[in-house]
């Protein structure tokens, strides 16, 4: 059953020296249950995706598209709207937590504060609610630490709060964006693990966004790599990372650690940088810094093709 | 937070006992014999050696010094040369002025510049926040005696609704006291609350660019339960800061302001005691406006602490 659907996203930031596109055509459907990873370098546009869905985007940004959550297209939804759907039928875990909960007010409180909202629960019994999410996500001595503030947790804990925050009116969608780059790897492993069961207790729908192919690999049913604001490559997790289609995606896979690079030496990134926005190629994205690069690439929007069950935007897609 | 409080405290006396110190020693290096001063001109040698025995001046600095703090603690701030009555009496009556002008002119001015701040920056470059920052440059720019002109001109030569000077005295009714003291208190607030408006828009826009905002946004509150709940009291902490600071500036413009509206407050006492040079009136009060801006930090803190649940327990 499709949760979310999203036609054609465009997000435009208007910028006194013009319009800067970040988002550029993303379409992809999201069924209940199922987990998407979003994947991509820093900077291809995926923060600002998922923003779109939230309709959280800086002013500056317009949108034109369609994004619709169980057939009612939140780009047409009011902001009236859009603050019951918010916290409620769509959810959001940032990459921050050390910035990304309130330093003033008690965790319980912040917890409590969505139940209040969209459940109309009363603040004690909102609060006994918030103490059974701590327990569920993993907080020991959760009916204590209702009192704690932010700064006397861990980044873990912190993002576990998060976690609990964004699932207290089990939502029919979660965005975590990065929700474990800024955590040790430890803590990662955890956070991940929790992801899962969580997933598949609540039966909703994840977008997981990471720039760490093994983040995506553990957690994700299908995977959509996306680069200057546009979708490179998507398909099934198996497919997508078994036939690597797509020039861009197979640069990726050449980039995680632990291939061919001796210890203490910086890996292979993909050679050359993320374009600003304002610097892509008319064509295909990736042209500049791709090996198989052509001039028909940089001139004209590349084909989406079906190779081994991955569609790639490619005009030389193939292993 | 106890054993918080109680390092502050003592911080506090501290502080008192080192302004103590400093207001002493720079009475004492100050031309001018206060004994000298008194007698005039007819002062022989012998009558001054008298009065300057009689004042206890001929004793060395550290006893007079201590003799000094320790009637103070006992409410006896000693007699002024000039008025031949008891100084804590003269202060008592100058301070139902001084400190009903200070207080009104924070009221007014945090009244005016916190709701003004908090529209411009919840109107980020749009007309209402362009406006108000037109009004604070100009605040900020227009001194507040050459300000509190502009006010006598309009409200009392030409309207006619308030006086321009002087005190009835509280005896006269509250509505009286509180007309003379209208146009002193908003020359005074509103320079300040230029500032203050500008602090706090700059305060609120921070705040409202921090995580914790987007995160109360993807909750699904609205853009006003945000601004209310998590905006405000992140945003308070700065100013409450300028507040404090405010606090030492609004006692220097008192005494400015006092003399230009002819209000027999505290401001107009120094004054005029440095001009007779009664130096035990103007040691008492430059002290005592030393404990005001020493307290009012004291204050300050104690309110960060109140704000900012980092600030308590734990850390030294
Ligand atoms: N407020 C903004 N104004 C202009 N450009 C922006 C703004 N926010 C993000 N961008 C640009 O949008 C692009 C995509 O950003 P983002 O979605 O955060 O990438 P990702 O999350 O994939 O790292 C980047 O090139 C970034 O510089
Ligand atoms: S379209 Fe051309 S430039 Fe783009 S990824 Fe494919 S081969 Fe490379
Ligand atoms: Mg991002």
């Amino acid at each position: 059953m499709t949760v979310l659907d999203v036609e054609d996203l465009r997000v435009d930031i208007r910028t006194p020296t013009g319009r800067l596109p970040i988002v550029r055509g993303v379409s992809f459907t999201l069924a209940r249950g199922t987990t998407l990873g979003l994947v991509g370098e820093s900077g291809s546009g995926k923060s600002m995706t998922a923003l779109a869905i939230m309709r959280l985007l800086p002013q500056a940004a317009d949108v034109s598209g369609a994004i619709r959550l169980h057939g009612e297209d939140l780009l047409q939804a009011d902001e009236t709207r859009m603050c019951r759907i918010r916290g409620d039928r769509i959810a959001m875990v940032f990459q921050e937590p050390m910035t990304a909960l309130n330093p003033l007010h008690r965790i319980g409180d912040q917890i409590a504060e969505t139940l209040v909202l969209h459940r109309d629960m009363a603040r004690r019994a909102a609060l006994d609610e918030a103490a059974r999410l701590l327990d569920r996500v993993g907080i020991r001595e959760a009916q204590a630490r209702l009192s704690a503030y932010p700064h006397q947790l861990s980044g873990g804990q912190r993002q576990r709060v998060m976690i609990a925050m964004a699932l207290a009116c089990r939502p029919d969608v979660l965005i975590a964006d990065e929700p474990t780059s800024a955590l040790d790897v430890t803590v990662q492993a955890q956070v991940i693990d929790l992801l899962r069961s969580l997933v598949d207790e609540f039966g909703m729908a994840l977008i997981l966004i990471s720039h760490d192919l093994g983040v995506i690999g553990r957690l994700a049913d299908r995977v959509m790599v996306m680069y200057g604001g546009a979708i490179m490559e998507q398909g099934s997790t198996k497919a997508v990372f078994t036939t690597r289609a797509h020039p861009y995606t197979q640069g990726l896979f050449a980039a995680l650690p632990g291939r061919g690079a001796r210890k203490g030496r910086r890996l292979a990134a993909i050679p050359g940088t993320v374009p600003a926005p304002d610097a892509l190629p008319a064509g295909c994205p990736f042209y500049g810094r791709c090996p198989r690069g052509q001039d028909v690439c940089r001139d004209n929007p590349p084909p989406v093709v079906e190779i081994g069950g991955s569609r790639a935007a490619c005009f030389f897609p193939g292993p | 937070m106890l054993a918080l409080l109680v390092r502050r405290v003592i911080g506090l006396v501290l502080t008192l006992l080192a302004a103590a110190v400093v207001v002493f020693v720079v009475m004492e290096v100050l031309p001018g014999d206060p004994a000298a001063v008194m007698l005039g001109v007819q002062a022989t040698p012998e009558t001054l050696a008298a009065l300057r025995t009689e004042l206890g001046l001929d004793r060395p600095a550290p006893v007079r010094f201590a003799t000094w703090i320790i009637d103070l603690l006992q409410g006896d701030l000693g007699i002024s040369y000039t008025y031949r009555v008891p100084v804590a009496g003269l202060i008592a009556e100058r301070l139902t002025i001084t400190v009903p002008l200070a207080l009104l002119s924070i009221a007014l001015s945090t009244a005016i510049a916190l709701p003004l701040g908090i529209l411009a920056a919840a109107r980020h470059d749009r007309p209402a926040d362009a406006g108000i920052m037109v009004f604070s440059q100009i605040g900020v720019a227009v001194p507040n005696f050459w300000f509190a002109l502009l006010l006598v001109l309009l409200f009392s030569v030409t309207l006619g609704w308030l006086p321009s000077g002087g005190f009835p005295g509280w005896q006269a009714g509250i509505g009286a006291a509180f007309a003379a003291l209208a146009l002193p208190a908003i020359s005074l607030a509103l320079p300040q609350a230029a500032i203050l408006a500008r602090v706090t828009r700059s305060a609120v826009l921070d705040a409202l660019g921090e995580d914790y905002v987007r995160t109360a946004r993807a909750k699904g509150l609205t853009r006003a339960a945000t601004l209310r709940r998590h905006v405000l009291r992140n945003a308070l902490i700065p100013v409450v800061t300028i507040m404090g600071l405010q606090f030492s500036f609004l006692l220097a413009g008192a005494i400015i302001i006092e003399n230009v509206f002819y209000l027999p407050g505290l401001g107009r006492l120094v004054f005029q005691a440095i001009a007779q040079r009664d130096l035990i009136v103007v040691r008492d009060i430059v002290l005592l406006l030393a404990a005001m801006v020493i307290f009012i930090n004291f204050a300050v803190d104690v309110l960060y602490t109140l704000i900012d649940p980092r600030l308590r327990g734990q850390r030294t």
